[in-house]
């Protein structure tokens, strides 16, 4: 099975690996599940909804690229298929927002951007 | 059985011209000196690291520099919990009988040592290197999550926060030592520049030069005897993505398992050194080790229940949010100042009673928990 791209490699995707033991999600991808150790996770593509779980609004940034975007939106956001991600939002997000994602560019790359949804 | 015998720190600030090397000689010369010991004494090193001068083996290094060839010797890195996870290995290394006086060093030239983005940048690393990295995150930015995820869920303010900051600095205008010594107000707090929301420049620890060390040992050197009474570690993630809920903190599960340890109670506590990289941090730290209840630290704060000549003195030097931070020897600062409030050195800073103290350091974005209990003997 050849593997699936996400946004970590410039491709507009989140993806996430859903363990067939123990049916936990996890968004860090890696060769066996974090919970129950069982191999052979199968790979999926996520809707791109989910949940504002926490945000915080960068005004100081450490390097020139980042500091062009600034205020940007660090976001955590509860997936709809059960995992938590990072990402970049609207800066007026709020926690409890049901957000959808779309992809940006930031500093060079290509990043998950959530909107508020109603 | 362990003992603090000794303790160094030296003034946290600049200190132009000294390299991570002189600043961790400086306080570990301080620290022997303290717990009246020859250098030829010392048969253990465990040392942080720097920053600023990375290096694979900086024990070694450090033994070398400061003219030691010690029995046991290696770095530790766990964050800003590095200082008491070295105190607890060197309390086990002590009490096991690996070695006899065991040297716990941290410096680092922090601050003129490389520019403030230059450090911004390398504590942004403990990010995910492709999940959470790319996308900008910088340290503020990781505690201003957690900020506005305990502010949603207990009703914490930014006035509240302001409070914890106004604290470590008042106790910092007593340490001629420290970073910062102009007075500051929750109105100064509130209205300084924003940094990642909810966290503005006040709310957030300073960047510094400096060092600190101190010395455990199997048996006292002093009358004042400060001993190791227990402690206990915790780590349930390293990134904030991967966090636990706020139900399932790691600051919890530490403390409950050194007070097992220790034999002790919060009640039985009389000093707190806990650590307050953003006052977000203190504000958490303080409600999960049950100093305070839940989403009520702050309104303790406003009561002077922390204050020097309250119930539960805290942080008397300053803080890092005032002491400064300078990296593994930033919280090792907290050590120090306790042991000097239990020996009743404290000076124009000393408390009523610090008989039993508690101690707790926190790594990563709460990821790496050590809680120590020390009690006056």
């Amino acid at each position: 099975m050849p593997k699936l791209a996400d946004w970590t490699t410039g491709v507009e995707a989140i993806l996430y690996q859903s363990c067939a033991s123990c049916g936990k999600p996890q968004y860090f991808r890696r060769g066996f599940c974090a919970s129950c150790g069982a191999t052979g996770l199968a790979e999926k593509r996520a809707s791109g909804k989910g949940t504002v779980y926490a945000t915080s609004v960068v005004m100081r940034a450490a390097t020139p690229e980042t500091r062009a975007h600034v205020p940007y939106n660090i976001v955590l956001v509860d997936t709809e298929e059960g995992f938590r991600m990072m990402a970049h939002g609207a800066n007026d997000l709020a926690i409890g927002d049901r957000v959808s994602a779309r992809f940006a560019e930031f500093a060079g790359r290509l990043v998950p951007y959530f909107e508020k949804v109603n | 059985m362990s003992y603090i015998t000794g303790v160094g720190l030296t003034s946290y600030g600049r200190h132009e011209g000294l390299t991570s090397l002189d600043l961790m000689s400086k306080a570990a010369e301080l620290a022997i000196a303290d717990a009246g010991l020859k250098r030829a004494e010392i048969d253990g090193i465990l040392c942080g690291y720097s920053t600023v001068s990375p290096h694979i083996m900086l024990a070694t290094v450090f033994a070398e520099h400061f003219g030691i060839r010690p029995a046991y010797a290696h770095a530790v890195q766990v964050g800003g919990a590095t200082g008491l996870a070295m105190t607890m290995l060197a309390h086990q290394l002590v009490e096991a009988g690996v070695v006899k006086h065991v040297l716990v060093v941290g410096g680092e030239n922090r601050l003129t040592g490389q520019s403030r983005d230059a450090s911004i940048l390398a504590l942004a690393q403990v990010g995910h290197p492709d999940y959470e990295v790319p996308l900008g995150p910088t340290i503020p930015a990781y505690y201003g999550l957690v900020a506005s995820r305990y502010m949603h869920e207990y009703g914490v303010t930014e006035a509240d926060l302001a409070e914890f900051a106004v604290l470590m600095r008042s106790h910092a205008l007593t340490h001629p030592g420290a970073q910062f010594r102009e007075p500051i107000t929750a109105a100064d707090v509130l209205a300084s520049k924003p940094v990642a929301s909810p966290l503005k420049l006040l709310d957030c620890c300073p960047v510094s030069d400096g060092g600190a060390a101190f010395i455990v040992s199997r048996e006292p050197t002093h009358a004042a005897r400060v001993k190791v009474r227990g402690c206990a570690q915790a780590h349930t993630h390293q990134h904030v993505t991967a966090a636990p809920a706020l139900s399932e903190l790691g600051a919890e599960i530490s403390i409950a398992k050194a007070r097992e340890a220790a034999g002790l109670a919060i009640s039985d506590v009389r000093y707190a050194a806990v650590y307050d990289s953003f006052t977000i941090t203190l504000a958490m730290l303080l409600e999960d080790l049950g100093l305070a209840k839940r989403g009520e630290a702050a309104a303790r704060v406003r009561a002077g229940y922390f204050g020097r000549t309250g119930e539960m003195p805290l942080n008397t030097h300053g803080g890092l949010l005032s002491y400064g931070h300078c990296g593994v020897g930033g919280a090792m600062a907290h050590l120090v100042e306790t042991h000097l409030q239990m020996t009743g050195r404290a000076g124009n800073r000393q408390v009523r009673d610090a008989s039993v103290a508690l101690l707790h350091g926190d790594g990563g974005v709460l990821s790496s928990h050590v809680s120590m209990f020390l009690e006056r003997v």
